[in-house]
């Protein structure tokens, strides 16, 4: 995008002139770029040889769209947004947004359309289109929903946004009955129903819902409190050895050992924040960053206990608190009590209640505490210690209070995680969950729970709906899996967020105390704390 | 010194307070009082010290030496030294504000002064377990410390803005909301560190207004520049250079005293010239001799492994790391003239008599055969009275 001529040709030089010019040398720079790494590839012929591949023609496609790209990016693209910000000399009124453009009830209805056809012939489309066609007509079906959704979302946006607590808390209560529902008029029949939510409910429903909780318990520690810990995963595995271990060597139930592994992880935060309490920023970061490592570390060598690498399995299924069991042998089980059909999608809907209690209940007690004196001692530690200190704060523990309720949440998390699972590893607990954690933090925006929920939604929920892509096999090819790709979307969507939005979705902080009204407070305000 | 003063008027004592950053003496074997329900200040050139015994003071540095004992009005007694840095606050009661202003810039003015109320919200909330789950208790302790809250906003006039992100107000309004906040933790002792820096005059009048409306409850130690401020509303005031004291009394009686006005205004160049000439002395040229020391320049590591929190405090501009060269102490070389004009002939101790009466500086008349004795005749006592600056010159 940088502009390259001087301004004087610039004056003289239409739209189209330029970027005609501009185009020119955007292939030159990608032919300079790209000619080594996709001009030449080198490769090994049949007798083991090194050989130099020449792939002029693609290297040529590469140059080429991204001449056109300049070119439409600087005749069309640019001006179209200059003239976004020109008001009419007639009305003295902006033009409409993009996205009242975008959003209108013709395509609204051409939507619904597409969508309700393709859903009433989805049974025959292979038939109709063949296998090719049909994976993009179901891809096609799968936009045009979305674009429905998105228009009444739009249409309905100021209403979302003054009710939007209540609105998620019933949507996420009414999901798993929606989903049932929906599947069981799709498919004709309760059975099939219950069968095809497993998916939604299980991979979409409960993987969202747990990174939902790991990150509002993250949140605690960065978002409030400003001390940057990059070893939260330690805590989810603590909290799920904790279940693990004394599940099944004790045989004792979920309901008591959600409490433990909760204590139990809040133990470990606190034995991690005493080291720590001196560092700040990058220091801290390493630490922490260190300590989630020891934790895996010890899980995969101290073997006696842990099982090492072999994982250990067979953990017990949580119970519907002692009253009804999930184990098809049990003579308790839940579709003997209640006379239904026997499914595994009872006990992955029961899962997904639970999550979605915790969930609430971490929510509950995040703005319950932001309101008491530890939580505002936390907003302010993160805003400036010396002044805490100042004015009579013991800064030693109200930071470990800070590490021992966030660690207590990842507690609570990784013992469900266990019970969902039926299993753990040391695999699960690897950096790259704590660096996911911390990311849903940072795109959420630090200290908004709102935030972090539709954080938590876009990049868990994205990258799973990447693994729905199956057309693109027909695109790319049988070896292509667009599941491999999921971290570059990732990468790319983050950072397209943090451009447009260096704070996160929610960038502003809402007061936890007014005298007359309560007026939210911009990001600009804030700090991010210095760990 | 006011060894008369009964022990429960006196709120603060400070007692032989040294503190050393490595071989530097920032503050030398210092000793003062400050009396309940006054306002006493503290004053000096810049690198006298005067935060450094404001840090001594609440905690946030340790002191080499001495004492430093707080009375309450209920009769107990604290040794500040001897706390950690967040009880002085709690228990102690002693609240302070910053040079440069330490605001929590992202929440509102209100939960400033709620942040304040920490340690006694947290004892109503149940130490957060009955605040959790909603007790009245916790309900009403909350409810009050809004209205004390609203009773300081509206001391410092800021009841309007209330709502507002503290960040978001302009200077003079944060420097009176860091008062208000100070004083929401209830203090017995509020030690203000430069409160009218940078304000306007009408600002700086308002901010008279409300110290003096805050000395009626609370006593006040002051830092400050503008005399202005101090003239007007200390009652004691202590002042300072190169971490010694050179006078002690009224506003009036320190405004007049030379030592005090050496060190401000300085002795002229033209007597310092006469005095190197007469004497010859190659001493005294390295006496004069008042360059930085580059060994004891203020710190240059940006580094945060420079040190832990505390060490950062100090405030780079005023450089806390006082480098003193020998005769560098503008009071000391009056001390000293003064001392040797007391031994000699009728003619010239009346003249040194104008010198030391006189508001402005001294007379270069008197000064220049004064100074020239006394660097020669007491160069030995000179030296005595300042240890700190021998070490330095021992060091080159």
């Amino acid at each position: 995008m940088a502009v390259t001529v001087s301004p004087e040709r610039d004056v003289v030089a239409t739209p189209v002139q330029r970027a005609f010019r501009e185009a020119l040398y955007a292939g030159a720079i990608a032919l300079g770029l790209f000619v080594l790494f996709i001009g030449l590839r080198t490769d090994q012929n049949i007798s083991n040889e090194l050989i130099l591949v020449r792939r002029w023609g693609l290297l040529a496609l590469v140059v080429v769209l991204t001449a056109v790209g300049r070119f439409l990016y600087v005749a069309y693209a640019q001006p179209f947004a200059a003239s976004l910000k020109v008001a009419d000399v007639a009305t003295g009124l902006l033009p409409e947004s993009m996205a009242t453009r975008f959003f209108r009830l013709p395509y609204f209805i051409a939507a619904i359309v597409i969508a309700f056809a393709l859903l009433v012939l989805a049974g025959s489309l292979d038939g109709l289109l063949g296998p090719d066609l049909a994976g993009y007509a179901r891809f096609l079906r799968a936009l045009a929903i979305i674009y429905a959704v998105a228009s009444v979302m739009f249409y309905f946006r100021s209403f979302i946004h003054a009710h939007f607590s209540a609105l998620g808390v019933s949507a996420l209560a009414l999901y798993p009955v929606i989903v049932v529902l929906t599947l069981a008029l799709y498919t004709g029949s309760v059975a099939g129903g219950f069968q095809g939510s497993l998916k939604w409910v299980d991979n979409f429903g409960i993987q969202i819902l747990i990174y939902v909780m790991l990150a509002w318990g993250l949140n605690i520690v960065i978002g409030l409190a400003g001390l940057l810990d990059l070893g939260y995963v330690a805590f989810y595995a603590v909290g799920a050895y904790a279940y693990a271990l004394l599940g099944t060597h004790f045989g004792l139930s979920f309901w008591i050992l959600l409490p433990a592994a909760g204590c139990m992880a809040a133990f470990w935060g606190v034995m991690l924040g005493f080291p720590v309490l001196r560092l700040r920023g990058d220091y801290l970061a390493i630490v922490t960053l260190a300590f989630g490592e020891i934790i895996r570390l010890v899980l995969i060598n101290w073997r006696e206990v842990t099982n090492g690498s072999a994982r250990i399995s067979g953990i017990p299924k949580v119970s519907f608190f002692g009253l009804m069991s999930f184990n098809v042998s049990d003579p308790n089980y839940i579709a003997k009590v209640l006379n239904i059909a026997t499914s595994s999608a009872y006990y992955k809907i029961f899962l997904y209640y639970l999550i979605l209690g915790l969930c609430l209940l971490t929510a509950f007690v995040t703005i319950r505490l932001r309101r008491l004196p530890v939580g505002r001692a936390w907003e302010a530690l993160r805003e400036d210690e010396i002044a805490c200190r100042s004015l009579g704060i013991n800064t030693t523990t109200t930071k470990l209070t800070a590490f021992a309720t966030g660690a207590m949440f990842g507690g609570f998390a990784g013992s469900f995680f266990a019970a969902r699972q039926g299993f753990v590893s040391p695999e699960s607990f690897v950096f790259l969950e704590s660096a996911i954690v911390l990311a849903i933090v940072v795109l959420g925006g630090m200290g908004s729970l709102a935030g972090i929920a539709v954080a938590a939604l876009v990049m868990i929920g994205g990258t799973e709906a990447l693994r729905e892509l199956d057309f693109l096999k027909r695109v790319f090819g049988p070896d292509f899996t667009p599941e491999l790709y999921r971290m570059l979307l990732f990468g790319m969507a983050m950072v397209i967020v943090m451009l447009w939005k260096p704070r996160g979705f929610v960038g502003s902080r809402e007061p936890t105390a007014f005298l007359k009204e309560r007026k939210t407070v911009s990001g600009s305000f804030t700090k991010e704390g210095h760990g | 010194m006011n060894a008369q003063a009964s022990a429960d008027d006196l709120i603060l004592q400070v007692e032989h307070l040294s503190m050393k950053f490595g071989g530097l003496v920032a503050i030398g074997d210092l000793s003062f009082q400050a009396r309940r329900g006054e306002i006493t200040a503290l004053i000096g050139p810049n690198g006298a010290g005067k935060t450094t015994v404001f840090n001594c003071i609440t905690g946030f540095y340790k002191p080499t030496e001495g004492m430093i004992t707080l009375n309450k009005r209920d009769g107990s007694t604290y040794l500040l030294e001897r706390l950690p840095n967040h009880e002085i606050p709690a228990r102690a009661n002693v609240a302070r504000t910053f040079q440069n202003i330490r605001l929590f810039s992202g929440m509102t003015l209100l939960e400033n002064l709620l942040v304040a109320q920490h340690n006694k919200l947290m004892k109503a909330s149940g130490y957060t377990f009955l605040g959790l789950f909603g007790f009245p208790s916790y309900r009403q302790a909350s409810a009050e410390s809004i209205d004390l809250a609203r009773h300081w906003l509206e001391k410092a006039d800021l009841v309007d803005r209330a709502d507002d992100p503290a960040g978001d107000l302009p200077y003079g309004a944060q420097r009176r909301l860091e008062i208000a906040r100070a004083m929401c933790t209830g203090p017995e002792l509020l030690c203000l560190d430069e409160p009218a820096a940078g304000l306007n005059p009408r600002e700086s009048a308002a901010l008279n207004e409300l110290l003096m409306d805050i000395k009626n409850s609370t006593s006040i130690l002051l830092i400050e520049h503008d005399m202005s401020v101090v003239m007007q509303i200390s009652d004691h005031v202590v002042v300072l250079e190169y971490g010694r004291k050179i006078s002690d009394g009224n506003p009036q009686s320190v405004r007049t005293d030379p030592r005090v006005i050496a060190a401000y205004l300085g002795v002229d160049d033209e007597e310092v010239e006469t005095v190197l000439t007469e004497v010859g002395d190659e001493d005294v040229i390295e006496q004069l001799d008042t360059g930085p020391d580059a060994a004891h320049g203020p710190g240059n590591s940006a580094s945060m492994m420079a040190g832990p929190v505390s060490d950062t405090v100090e405030h780079a501009d005023e450089g806390e790391r006082v480098t003193v060269s020998k005769g560098a102490s503008k009071a000391a070389q009056v001390d000293a003239r003064s001392a040797s004009v007391a031994g000699k002939p009728a003619p010239v101790a009346k003249k040194a008599a104008k010198v030391s009466t006189a508001k402005a500086a001294p007379k270069k008349t008197a000064a220049k055969a004064a100074a020239a004795k006394a660097d020669s005749a007491s160069k030995g006592k000179q030296a005595a009275a300042k240890p700190a600056a021998g070490k330095r010159g021992g060091r080159k």
